[in-house]
Formats: C-alpha cells, sequence, structure tokens
C-alpha cells in the first residue's frame, strides 16, 4: 500500500517539475522556433502555439547573413566591450581582492566593508552625474565611456578576497626568501593559483557586459557604435519591418551563452550566485 | 660601474635579494656621484616593494574608482538634486526639485514599483524554498535537468526574453497566450493595455528569469542544513510537514535575508522590463517605474538636477527599506555576536 502511494507521489511531483521545466525553457525554444518563420506572419500574430511547418524557412537567417550589417557591427561592438571588460575588472578586481586577503593593513577592515557597501548603492544613483562626467571628458559615444564604470567590480573584489583567504600564506614568504617582489608574488604565483575562481567571474562580468543596458542606452548614440541589445531594443518598434533581424539575431545573441553553458555549467552557477547580481 | 648597473637591472625581478649584496659595496665608497643615480630608483622599489606599502598598491584600482566612480557622483548627485541645471548656466534652486516630485507621474511610478517589488520578492522566495526542497529530495528524478532548464532563462538578456514574451503575450488571439485562454473561452486580452496585466507580465518575466538562481541559492542552503537533524526528528515522529517547518525553514532564514534583500534592491532598480515591454511610454504610465521616471525626466527631458532629485529619493527608500528589513530580521544581533 505504501510503495505504491509513494509511486505516485513520485509522479505527480516528477510530472509538475517537467510542467515548471517546460514553462522556463518555452519562451526560449519558441524563439528558436519562431526564427525559422516568415517576419511578416510574426509580427501580425506574434508567437503562436500553434505553426504551419511548411512555412519553415532560412529567410531570416539568410538575411541577417547578407544584408545585417548593422547587425554585426552591434555584434562586434558588444564583443569588443565584453571583452576588454572581463580582462580589465578581473585584473583589477583579483588584485583588490588578493591583497584584502593576504595583508595586514591598516584600514583593510574599512576598504572591505567599503567594499561590501557599495555593492548596495544602485548604480542608477550615480548616473546622471558620471554621464554628465563623460560629456564633460567627451567620451560620448565611445566605448571607454561604457567600459569604465565596470572596471572594479565590487561583487568580484569581494569574490577573489573570500577565495584568496584560502591561499597558502606560506608559499608569499618562500617566495621573499626567494627575491621575489610582492608584485611577482601575485602575477607568478598567486594569480595562478587563484585561476578557478577567474571563470567565475570572466562570466559573470561578461555575462553582465553582454546583456548591460540602461548605461550604454545613456552614453552610446549613434547606431554604428550600439551594443546588442540596445540596438535589438530599436528594432522593436511595433511598425518596424525589420522583425528577421530581430528574431534571428536575438537567436544569434544568446546561442554563443547557451553554447558556453551547456560546457562550463559549474562555472555559469558558480558566477550568476555569487551575490545576485543583476545579469 | 658595469656590476652596479647590472645589480640595477636586476633590482625590479628580485629587489629584496640584490639589495643585500648593494648594502655591502656602499661602504667601499661610491667614486663618483653617478653611482647614486641607479642606487636611487632601487630606493624607490624597495619602498614599494615593502610588505607595507604593496598591498595598498593593489588596491589603488579600487580607491581611484571608488572616488572617481562612486563618491564623487553619489556626492554630486546629491549637489544637482538641489540645482536647476540648464546647458551653460547651473544654479542653487533650493528644495524646489523636491517639492515638483510630489507629482501625480512620480506617485505612480513609486506604486508600480512597489507592487512590483512585494510581487517578485513574495514569488521569488516562496516558490524557490517550495522547489528547492522537493530538488533536494528523494522523490524527484532527473534533478540535474531540471536544474539546468530552470537556470537557463537567467542566461539571455531582458532585452531579448522580454521581446519573446512581447510576442507571445501580443493583442491579437494568434498570440501564445491568448491562444491559449482562447481555449478555455476567455477572450483576447490586451495584456500590454491594461493595468493589471501590465503589472503581470513585468513580474512574470522577473519571476521567470531568476526563479532559477533562487533555487541554487536554497539548494545551496539545504546541503548545509545537518541530516541528523532530520533523522532526531524521525525518531521523534515527525512529520514531512513538521520537519520541514521546524527544521528546514529556521535553517533557511539567512539565505531568505539575503534573497529578499537582492530582490528588493533589483526590484527598486528595474527599468528594462518596463522599456521592453513599452519603451518610451506605457498607455496612463502603468508600466512606468522609478528609475524608468528618472531616465524619462533626467535623460530624455535633460532636467538633470530633477532626475538626481529622483535619484537621491530611490536611494534613500532602499536605504530606508534595507535598514528596516535587516533590524527586523535581526540581522545585526548576530553581527553582534
Amino acid at each position: 500500500m505504501k510503495p505504491n502511494q509513494n509511486k505516485l507521489l513520485k509522479l505527480i511531483i516528477n510530472g509538475i517539475f517537467f510542467i515548471i521545466s517546460f514553462l522556463a525553457l518555452f519562451p526560449i525554444i519558441s524563439l528558436f522556433i519562431s526564427s525559422f518563420r516568415p517576419s511578416s506572419i510574426l509580427m501580425r500574430e506574434g508567437i503562436s502555439l500553434t505553426f504551419d511547418p511548411s512555412t519553415l524557412n532560412l529567410d531570416n537567417y539568410l538575411y541577417i547573413f547578407t544584408e545585417g550589417g548593422v547587425y554585426w557591427q552591434w555584434y562586434t561592438n558588444s564583443l569588443i566591450i565584453s571583452l576588454l571588460v572581463i580582462v580589465l575588472s578581473l585584473f583589477f578586481s583579483s588584485m583588490v581582492g588578493y591583497a584584502l586577503a593576504v595583508y595586514d593593513f591598516r584600514g583593510r577592515n574599512f576598504f572591505f566593508i567599503l567594499v561590501l557597501f557599495i555593492i548596495m548603492i544602485p548604480f542608477e544613483i550615480m548616473m546622471l552625474p558620471l554621464y554628465q562626467m563623460m560629456i564633460s571628458f567627451q567620451l560620448i559615444n565611445s566605448y571607454t565611456a561604457v567600459i569604465l564604470p565596470m572596471i572594479v567590480a565590487p561583487i568580484a573584489v569581494f569574490f577573489f578576497r573570500q577565495y584568496a583567504l584560502g591561499l597558502p600564506r606560506e608559499l608569499m614568504d618562500s617566495a621573499r626568501i626567494d627575491g621575489a617582489t610582492e608584485y611577482g608574488i601575485f602575477f607568478r604565483i598567486m594569480m595562478p593559483l587563484m585561476l578557478p575562481s577567474f571563470a567565475a567571474m570572466a562570466i559573470l562580468q561578461g555575462l553582465g557586459s553582454w546583456n548591460n543596458f540602461l548605461w550604454p542606452l545613456i552614453v552610446l548614440r549613434s547606431n554604428d557604435m550600439f551594443t546588442l541589445p540596445i540596438g535589438l531594443a530599436t528594432l522593436l518598434t511595433p511598425y518596424g519591418n525589420n522583425y528577421d533581424l530581430l528574431i534571428a539575431g536575438s537567436v544569434m545573441t544568446i546561442l554563443p551563452i547557451l553554447v558556453l553553458f551547456i560546457f562550463f555549467q559549474r562555472y555559469f552557477v558558480e558566477g550568476l550566485t555569487v551575490g545576485g547580481v543583476k545579469g | 660601474m658595469t656590476s652596479t648597473s647590472a645589480n640595477a637591472k636586476k633590482d625590479p625581478v628580485n629587489g629584496a635579494q640584490a639589495s643585500k649584496p648593494r648594502r655591502r659595496k656602499q661602504p667601499e665608497g661610491p667614486k663618483s656621484n653617478r653611482n647614486k643615480g641607479p642606487n636611487q630608483p632601487n630606493k624607490v622599489l624597495r619602498f614599494f616593494n615593502s610588505k607595507k606599502v604593496a598591498p595598498y598598491i593593489f588596491i589603488a584600482p579600487f580607491i581611484i574608482s571608488f572616488l572617481v566612480l562612486t563618491l564623487y557622483p553619489a556626492i554630486q548627485a546629491i549637489i544637482m538634486s538641489f540645482q536647476s541645471i540648464l546647458p551653460g548656466q547651473v544654479n542653487f534652486i533650493g528644495l524646489e526639485n523636491y517639492e515638483r516630485i510630489t507629482n501625480p507621474t512620480f506617485y505612480k511610478a513609486l506604486t508600480n514599483t512597489t507592487i512590483y517589488v512585494i510581487l517578485t520578492v513574495a514569488i521569488l522566495v516562496a516558490f524557490p524554498i517550495l522547489l528547492s526542497v522537493f530538488l533536494n529530495s528523494r522523490l524527484v528524478k532527473y534533478k540535474t535537468f531540471f536544474r539546468a532548464s530552470l537556470f537557463i532563462p537567467a542566461l539571455a538578456s531582458v532585452i531579448v526574453s522580454g521581446m519573446v514574451f512581447r510576442l507571445m503575450f501580443g493583442e491579437t488571439d494568434t498570440a501564445a497566450a491568448n491562444q491559449f485562454l482562447g481555449w478555455f473561452g476567455i477572450g483576447p486580452l490586451e495584456w500590454r493595455y491594461e493595468r493589471w496585466s501590465a503589472m503581470f507580465l513585468m513580474v512574470f518575466l522577473t519571476s521567470w528569469r531568476w526563479m532559477g538562481v533562487n533555487i541554487l541559492y536554497y539548494l545551496a542552503a539545504l546541503q548545509n542544513i545537518p541530516k541528523e537533524l532530520y533523522e532526531a526528528a524521525d525518531i521523534d515522529g515527525a512529520t514531512p510537514i513538521q520537519k520541514f517547518l521546524f527544521v528546514t525553514l529556521p535553517f533557511l532564514k539567512p539565505i531568505t535575508i539575503f534573497v529578499t534583500t537582492i530582490s528588493i534592491i533589483n526590484g527598486f532598480r528595474m527599468f528594462e522590463e518596463s522599456f521592453v515591454f513599452w519603451e518610451s511610454g506605457s498607455p496612463g504610465n502603468i508600466g512606468l517605474t522609478v528609475v524608468g521616471y528618472l531616465y524619462q525626466q533626467g535623460i530624455q527631458q535633460n532636467d538633470m538636477g530633477f532626475g538626481a532629485a529622483v535619484g537621491v529619493v530611490l536611494m534613500l527608500i532602499i536605504f530606508v527599506i534595507s535598514f528596516i528589513q535587516l533590524i527586523l530580521t535581526g540581522a545585526f544581533k548576530r553581527g553582534d555576536e
């Protein structure tokens, strides 16, 4: 009697989870399917639950690869900005986090609390003065303007600090005896040891910058400087006849991330759960 | 001379060791002032390489970025909120910006945002707790698949996922949501043009994106509950529900405080989820948020002083709520222990 009841319960719960998983994946799946449907129908009817399989074709992709020049410009911009953000923010944030973890110096606790405090301050509050600053430095419509506020990421500093706390400090002393400088110790010995933490932060920062919206929307002005989210958002007009670019472009935007996710699932999970940073 | 310059070249690489032979050399007497040349940078190097100075150089990027990109803009935002800022003409106007904030549009934005925060916090705490408890139990198979598929929505940007939602919740009876309702005989809804459904769209989009991430937070917290507690509860004859209420839930309190805090902060910062559905403006401002209002006034209307005042009010709201929440949940008490 009881095992049977248990089996039924299991069946129901697993069934519920299948439904929930389906709901979670449904928008992504329907995005993929819709990208093979005629954009004119999509614009008129929206994404439907039912569709005529005979209408599926590759037109949207043909269009994006032949005439989607501006789209690939956005793609390049997003790639460059994301790569720069990853490299710069990981470099600086790891330095700061490392120092906060391994050195005893005056103000260490103060700076650590400051890092935690800054995580809590919403960026939107600093936005207008930063925007003014970018105007006065004539950085509007440049990569620099987009990247600058992301260079030292407090959340990454926090993560690196936690990770560096576990580094073997004896290594530092023996390296000093061998005549290594403090900077040599960091770059040649400790940074390689911290590499596992870099993967998670690269994903956090990369994804954050790939999907970043409000700040680039403010500082980027011309169509050829837009990043992917900004560019795609300009196609979101009800009168637009650009739905072919919009839908195929959206697929091409999330496809590389999904592929990376399949291979580096662990680091995605680590990176995105470090502190609930907006993706 | 040659040996000195060789030493100087070596110094940046292994300073500490190289400095020792140098000290021994000095009593031999530098014959000319030229010897002091390479000596000077060596002192500088030793200074920068000392254990007292190095940490400050390591954290210098943070200090600079904090001063230039956080502290200065934060102070400037407060100053700007007392100014009227026109091109080439900045005047202090006292509290005028704050007086202007008390207008129906801002109240609407604040009401919308508050309702949105309450709904998303409730949904993004309650459901992840329930789902993660089941995912952690022996009842569920294919855990990895469920976890991964619930996590995937967090990877897509708000713009891409919002665009898909917009097409699924279109006004026509052929759009997915209306099609579904049609099967139950409910007529096509104009999702983006009614107050309740506008809120529903924003809350649903956010809940859909963050559910998986929050489930992972709770799963991690569940791993930390000692198994012996459940065994002890079993011996005492506790029902599964009692075990959940009296063993599981108390252990989930810290992570719940964390999830609630970030959900509140992110909720008050919400902008994109509204922008993707209505771009510049929603009918009757049914989708307007506080940050949306800040963007509209500060950037689009170029009324930066007023926009800054909206930002300051937003900052105060977030601080007060976080503070109250931390006191209520006893987070400060734990810190003292």
